[in-house]
């Protein structure tokens, strides 16, 4: 039976944590990750779960020693956010090319400098390109569910690669909401255990894992990871269905929110998507033509399905809560790419907002929907909402 | 030796173990562990510390003679496999009766 618990955004994520009862958990606090860790810590100690932490000095260390245990052969997760995915940069490289399933939360926060403690996308932006999955959630409800798929999706044999779950810091991740946490049995049931095909403390078949590659055989490993990355959003539909059954839910690429006959859209990712929400739910009341389209799986990103969502839509507008500097906006940048093919483009405009956690309101997106709507648009442009001009 | 397509490689660049045997070392060296027997008391101390296995054991059941001319039972050391040994030092530097000496490639092997 589920139950409805308040919770925070990083209590969903230790509570989804609880059911999937890693083997070894290896965090370094930081601001807003720290709540997952206290509350993982607690379970721990009761004796919930059957998890070994280990207590390390960094999050360096913390990703080194995911690794190790991964390799071994155990179901290891991290959790972290900006700085800390920072520092363990090095780290966080590696691994999607050692093909070790490890699932790590990420509660988004800006990275320094200045530094700054609030929301925004930078920490995972610069993250996109390394071979992780990445998985954006609006909301506590979303993130625990993102968890119990990505552990799935992130272990399948055609896929090993390891993926970041996303919620926004402090919005979402400190934020208390209703959450329903679905029934003990049947999630861990849907979890299972890992089961690696080969492992190191299997000593009875030793293999190296992790050896030196030259340029002889370096760019054959790179492609073979590209091929994983290939297979990712097949898996992810029918990991889904199955999650389905026991949520009740599905589980797409992205959402897409009153898009079909809408006159401007706007994409937007994370917990700014529901303020999105509430806004075209007002304009529709008074007779506008709205619409959302909110990213979840961002690495690998649909392409082919985004564009098709959005082949019909006169103007849309894609708001970031990063910047690329001197590039368009990471979110953007994609709904442009994956646009390209279409014969006939519709009209695009970039803009950025919410860095360093500045608020965004209802009324700034209903500002947006407007300029969208006026067709005063420029796909070169970058603009600013929220900012002091 | 034919190089393996990428659909033809386990995945994450996993290899079989103890491929590092086929791979050398040794052309890496600029110093040559020189070791004298007659010093050594084979306390293991070289054997532990060496970072790349390059000392290998044995046991003998007639011993050996070493430090002091005494017969060293058991575990023994051997030479160093120079196909191996990085000249690092470090069995030099550990060693308690000083039996083993870093000497420069050139020198060891224009000697030979």
């Amino acid at each position: 039976m589920s139950t409805w618990k308040p919770l925070s955004g990083t209590q969903a994520v230790a509570e989804a944590m609880r059911q999937i009862n890693p083997d070894v958990v290896v965090a370094y606090p930081i601001t807003p990750q720290t709540p997952i860790v206290e509350f993982f810590a607690q379970y721990v100690a009761n004796g919930i779960v059957d998890t070994e932490t280990i207590p390390v000095e960094s999050e360096h260390s913390a990703m080194s020693a995911t690794v190790g245990a991964a390799a071994a052969g155990a179901r290891a997760m991290c959790a972290t956010a900006s700085q800390g995915l920072a520092l363990m940069w090095e780290v966080v490289a590696a691994v999607p090319g050692l093909r070790l399933p490890i699932v790590m939360p990420v509660v988004n926060r800006a990275l320094s400098a200045p530094i700054n403690i609030h929301c925004d996308h930078s920490d995972t932006m610069g993250a996109t390109t390394i071979g992780w999955i990445q998985i954006f959630s609006e909301n506590g409800q979303e993130v625990y569910e993102n968890m119990l798929l990505a552990i799935r999706l992130a272990e399948h044999p055609d896929v090993l690669l390891p993926a970041m779950v996303m919620q926004d810091g402090f919005i979402t991740g400190h934020g208390v909401e209703n959450v329903e946490i679905f029934d003990n049995d049947k999630v861990r049931a849907f979890v299972g255990t890992r089961n690696p095909d080969r492992y190191l403390l299997d000593v009875e078949h030793p293999y190296t894992i992790g050896p030196l590659a030259l340029p002889d055989y370096y760019f054959e490993i790179k492609r073979q990871q590209e091929e994983a990355m290939k297979h990712v959003k097949k898996i992810y539909l029918e990991i889904g269905k199955e999650l389905s059954k026991i949520t009740g839910k599905e589980y797409p690429y992205f959402e897409s929110y009153k898009l079909d006959d809408a006159d401007a859209v706007i994409v937007v990712l994370s917990s700014t998507a529901g303020t999105a929400k509430d806004t075209v739910d007002k304009m529709r009341a008074e007779g506008k033509k709205v619409g959302l389209l909110k990213p979840k799986l961002f690495r690998p990103f649909p392409y082919k399905e985004v564009r098709a969502a959005l082949k019909d839509v006169p103007v849309i507008g894609v708001l970031d809560r990063s910047m690329a500097f001197g590039a368009y906006a990471p979110v953007y940048a994609e709904i442009k790419n994956a646009l390209f093919e279409l014969d006939k483009k519709p009209k695009l405009q970039s803009y950025v907002f919410g860095l360093g956690g500045k608020d965004i309101f209802k009324s700034d997106i209903e500002k947006a929907f407007n300029e969208l709507l006026s067709g005063e648009v420029n796909s070169e442009e970058e603009r600013y909402i929220g900012l002091r001009g | 030796m034919k190089k393996k397509r990428w659909k033809e490689l386990m995945h994450g660049a996993d290899l079989p173990p103890a491929s590092s045997l086929e791979y050398k070392t040794g052309s890496w060296r600029t110093l040559r562990p020189i070791w004298d027997p007659d010093k050594c008391t084979h306390c293991m101390f070289c054997v532990a510390y060496c970072p790349d296995m390059a000392i290998s054991i044995v046991k003998s059941e007639k011993g050996v003679k070493g430090f002091n001319g005494r017969i060293y039972k058991g575990t023994v050391r051997l030479e160093t496999d120079l196909d191996f040994c990085k000249g690092c030092g470090i069995c030099a530097h550990e060693c308690p009766t000083h039996a083993i000496e870093m000497v420069r490639e050139e020198e060891a092997t224009s000697s030979k």
